[in-house]
């Protein structure tokens, strides 16, 4: 299996019709990599909240999609990341119910419960998030 | 893209028919209410069976268009939940969308009308202002 041929797509997230764009993205790559409805309509979901993040606390960013399947395991890996100001406590920002804008505080929270995988790193000028979802190869 | 919202009668049906930003959701929202004070509805059912994304955004817009028009008079029912949509909503959060809720249009139209005629708001079902006693058992 070569690497070269995965797919990667990196989307310019800057407008909320960017974000639309990013969720039909992941979901199409979940389809064609044989996920189930459910973990499509995850992977769309996590992409979703995570892209609207950037808009709404940075301003601009991008969201990478990636095909990181090996030889067991059909894998979406999604990198989003910004420049914005950073997440001044990050410990807060996974909690239900905080938020510093005006939303739900579900986003970040909810996000980390629908992928297996979720990490977060955040400074002034820097945060990433990267999270990942598998299914097994049949 | 403008969703349109036919009435009936009193009542306002509207299907969200492709995937919003949350630009077009707001919109949305802003225009449903003005149907609402326009026509003086006294219920709405949206139909969101072609979503197959609802994130917190988007579930906090259904919420809060519901609080708003029931501040107006009218209550809101949503219909046609993806099964998808549910278990990634919930395994999200608890209560991330507090929504009346039915299967489809026609079973939404049917529990407003009953709604609204429990709580003794006739007019909405015939616009005459005749009661119906279908609606009194």
């Amino acid at each position: 299996m070569t690497t070269s041929t995965r797919y990667r797509e990196t989307i310019a997230v800057r407008l909320t019709s960017d974000i639309v764009l990013a969720r039909s993205q992941t979901r199409a790559l979940a389809a064609r990599l044989g996920f189930g409805k459910a973990d499509q309509t995850r992977l769309a979901t996590a992409v979703s909240e995570l892209t609207r993040n950037v808009i709404m606390y940075a301003g601009s960013g991008a969201c990478q999609i990636t095909d990181t399947s090996d030889a067991e395991f059909n894998r979406i890996e999604i990198e989003v990341e910004d420049h914005g100001p950073g997440i001044a406590d990050i410990d807060m920002a996974v909690q239900d119910g905080f938020s510093t804008g005006a939303s739900m505080g579900a986003g970040l929270p909810g996000t980390r419960r629908l992928m297996e995988n979720f990490s977060l790193q955040s400074a002034p000028g820097l945060t990433q998030v990267s999270v990942s979802l598998s299914v097994r190869k049949t | 893209m403008k969703i349109a919202i036919p009435r009936l009668g009193r009542i306002l049906l509207c299907a969200i028919q492709q995937d919003l930003s949350d630009d077009e959701a707001l919109a949305f929202q802003s225009n449903l209410l003005e149907t609402i004070a326009e026509v003086e509805a006294l219920g709405v059912v949206i139909d969101i069976s072609a979503l197959d994304v609802v994130d917190s955004f988007m579930a906090r817009v259904i919420n809060d268009s519901s609080n708003m028009a029931s501040l107006l008079g009218a209550e809101i029912i949503v219909c046609g939940i993806q099964p998808f949509v549910a278990m990634t909503l919930v395994e999200m959060g608890q209560n991330l969308l507090r929504a009346n809720c039915t299967f489809n249009l026609e079973q939404g139209l049917k529990t407003l009308q009953t709604r609204i005629a429990l709580r003794g708001d006739f007019q909405a079902i015939h616009d005459d202002g005749e009661c119906s006693d279908d609606y009194l058992d």
